[in-house]
């Protein structure tokens, strides 16, 4: 029993971390309808500037994780410009092979430049001890995690439900030909809203590289593709459904380790992706949508 | 008359082919090629095979799937299984690995057939890891550490499987069938609504790409020596999946080119893989950003021998954003 809570509580930290990931993927889907695939690789990027501002910079924990959020939404913004801009009105098939291609140049022009050498993660960043409650022992890291999740996502619904921008994203999301035709900048909007995404997967970097300790130029991918996954399971292009589907694709994850499958570990998030698109495509949040011909 | 024409320009192929065959058969058993260049010539026929095969899922049937690599593996690993453990001969293992991935494209075309676009495309990936997750965690093909597999690749076999591969899918692709998944990429719902029953159309297409993947995984197991789950992740999937892209969605001959192109670049750049990889993508982005209809776009190469005449498969009208 107390195995058990010990692995929700991981399944919890670790699902945090993939519903901060999904948050982006499910914001860029539901306003230009493209998987970003780049996106898991954004959150590398955050991963070692937050890396190399503790290290080299000697820099604490928050300020790092801020130098990581503005840098990883100033880059999220000029792939957007540079990349998928140009393909807004190409096919879906164009903007994901392009998509995939950013995602490859940003992983191999990242072992090109510093080689593909993993580093580890300082842990003395933040001292905050575990500690025990019915027997439970709770460690600091998870907390953290959790703590910091906890408050991007309030800020999150904040900007999005409260805000001017959040209600031109919302706008542009349900019909952007008639959100420009009300006089909102689209194009500042969506490059909004990658900023806002990326930022998000810079603050997961830096948090998975504490809580894991080990980063690499390709950790990226699978952390990114299981997003994905937990933002199909809760809807995609649904901020709610991101967060609770990371949770709950957190929590699976653990039980299957915990279950002593820890090898299927990183197969189960596909099936569970396969079964949810098979038997509810539109995700545990989404309305079913008619198609129109 | 044109049917004459057709099979005039047919046995004209073969005659070219076969005349290609015997000079390389020469080359490579009197050694003029060195087995760097034998090795290349290998893994060009082995990439053909992939190209041409994903290209009917992609191409002409215009399902986007990016899991062409776990029916290459399961190729791989089932044919490998057969000489190994079996002690069979290798056509037989070829062909076993063939019929077992077309199973698999069976099993996981229907249920994901009926996805669409972007959901597709992830679902095929999806799979592609499940495939390399499941042969990592099983100890009888050797788990993470691999499978040794003898070099029984020889000349006559590589080449008898591509030009194989080639000629049922340009038959495929002129055929009756052909015509139905060109329909369904160029508008599934006026297909459905014309009477085509596209998830037929489509599942055969899939299965049929299955099928010239896993006789390619066969070849490719046997002439690499090992074969191990993380030769088949999805950046293997992807470098298929460029050959395609670069070589123009919907044209045939242009896999081909691509694939014998950036073969030979890969070969020389395989001293320097991050490298590569670094050019490959930047030419997938350029490519996407400035000629998003790849290099021959839906034409075939004949279509520019003959200008005059109109592009044999394809589309017919040279539209260029056809594809999905």
């Amino acid at each position: 029993m107390e195995q058990l809570i010990q692995q929700l509580v991981n399944g919890v930290s670790l699902g945090s971390i993939y519903a901060l990931i999904a948050l982006g993927y499910t914001m860029v889907y539901g306003i230009v309808k493209l998987i970003n695939f780049a996106h898991g690789d954004v959150f590398m990027v955050g991963a070692f500037i937050g890396f190399y501002s503790i290290t080299v910079l000697d820099l604490g924990f928050l300020p790092s994780l801020l130098l990581a959020m503005t840098t990883c939404a100033i880059f999220g913004v000029l792939i957007e410009r540079i990349a998928y801009k140009p393909l807004r009105n190409a096919t879906r098939i164009a903007a994901l092979i392009t998509a995939i291609g950013v995602s490859l140049f940003i992983e191999y022009g990242m072992i090109y430049v510093r080689g593909a050498q993993p580093e580890a993660y300082p842990n003395n960043v933040v001292s905050i001890k575990s500690f025990e409650v019915f027997g439970i022992k709770i460690s600091g890291q998870s907390l953290l995690i959790l703590a910091v999740s906890i408050v991007l996502m309030i800020l999150l619904q904040f900007i999005v439900h409260k805000t001017k921008i959040g209600k031109a994203m919302r706008a542009v999301s349900h019909d952007m030909d008639a959100a420009k035709l009300m006089g909102i900048n689209v194009n500042n909007t969506i490059s909004a809203t990658f900023a806002i995404g990326s930022a998000l997967a810079g603050a997961a970097g830096v948090v998975f590289g504490m809580y894991y300790t080990k980063i690499d130029p390709l950790m990226g991918i699978i952390p990114g593709l299981k997003a994905f996954v937990a933002a199909v399971l809760g809807g995609i292009g649904i901020i709610p459904g991101a967060m609770v589907g990371g949770l709950v694709l957190g929590v699976i994850e653990s039980l299957v380790s915990a279950a002593g499958f820890s090898l299927w570990r990183d197969g189960v998030a596909f099936v569970v992706l396969i079964l949810i698109l098979i038997f509810r495509p539109s995700g545990l949040f989404g309305k079913n949508v008619k198609e129109k011909v | 008359m044109n049917v004459l024409k057709q099979a005039k320009g047919f046995w004209f192929t073969i005659v070219l082919a076969a005349i290609f065959f015997v000079v390389m058969q020469f080359l490579i058993n009197g050694e003029f090629l060195n087995p760097f260049y034998v090795n290349t010539l290998y893994t060009i026929g082995i990439n053909i095979i992939l190209a041409v095969s994903l290209h009917l899922v992609i191409g002409i049937t215009g399902q986007f799937s990016i899991g062409h690599a776990g029916f290459l593996a399961v190729g791989a690993y089932v044919s490998a299984i057969i000489t190994m453990k079996l002690g069979l001969p290798f056509p037989v293992a070829l062909l076993a690995g063939g019929v077992v991935a077309a199973i698999a494209g069976i099993i996981i075309g229907i249920p994901t057939l009926r996805l669409r676009g972007d959901y597709l495309a992830i679902a095929t990936l999806g799979f592609g890891e499940i495939m390399r997750i499941l042969f990592l965690n099983i100890e009888y093909v050797g788990g993470a550490s691999g499978m040794t597999v003898s070099h029984l690749i020889t000349w006559p076999w590589l080449f008898g499987c591509v030009l194989a591969t080639i000629i049922v899918i340009v038959n495929f692709t002129n055929s009756t069938h052909g015509r139905a998944c060109i329909s369904i990429r160029e508008n599934e719902i006026a297909a459905d609504a014309m009477g085509i029953n596209t998830t037929y159309y489509k599942v055969m297409a899939f299965v049929i790409g299955a099928f010239f993947a896993g006789v390619a995984g066969g070849l490719h197991a046997h002439n690499f020596y090992i074969i191990q789950p993380t030769n088949f992740s999805f950046l293997k999937s992807f470098d298929i999946l460029i050959l395609v892209v670069l070589g123009g969605l919907g044209s045939m001959s242009g896999s081909v080119i691509a694939a014998v192109l950036l073969t030979i670049i890969t070969a020389f750049l395989a001293n320097y893989p991050e490298l590569r990889m670094v050019i490959y993508s930047l030419v997938l982005i350029v490519v996407m950003l400035f000629r998003p209809q790849g290099l021959m776009g839906t034409k075939e190469i004949t279509a520019f021998l003959k200008m005059s005449k109109a592009a044999k498969g394809g589309a017919q009208d040279g539209s260029r954003h056809t594809v999905a």
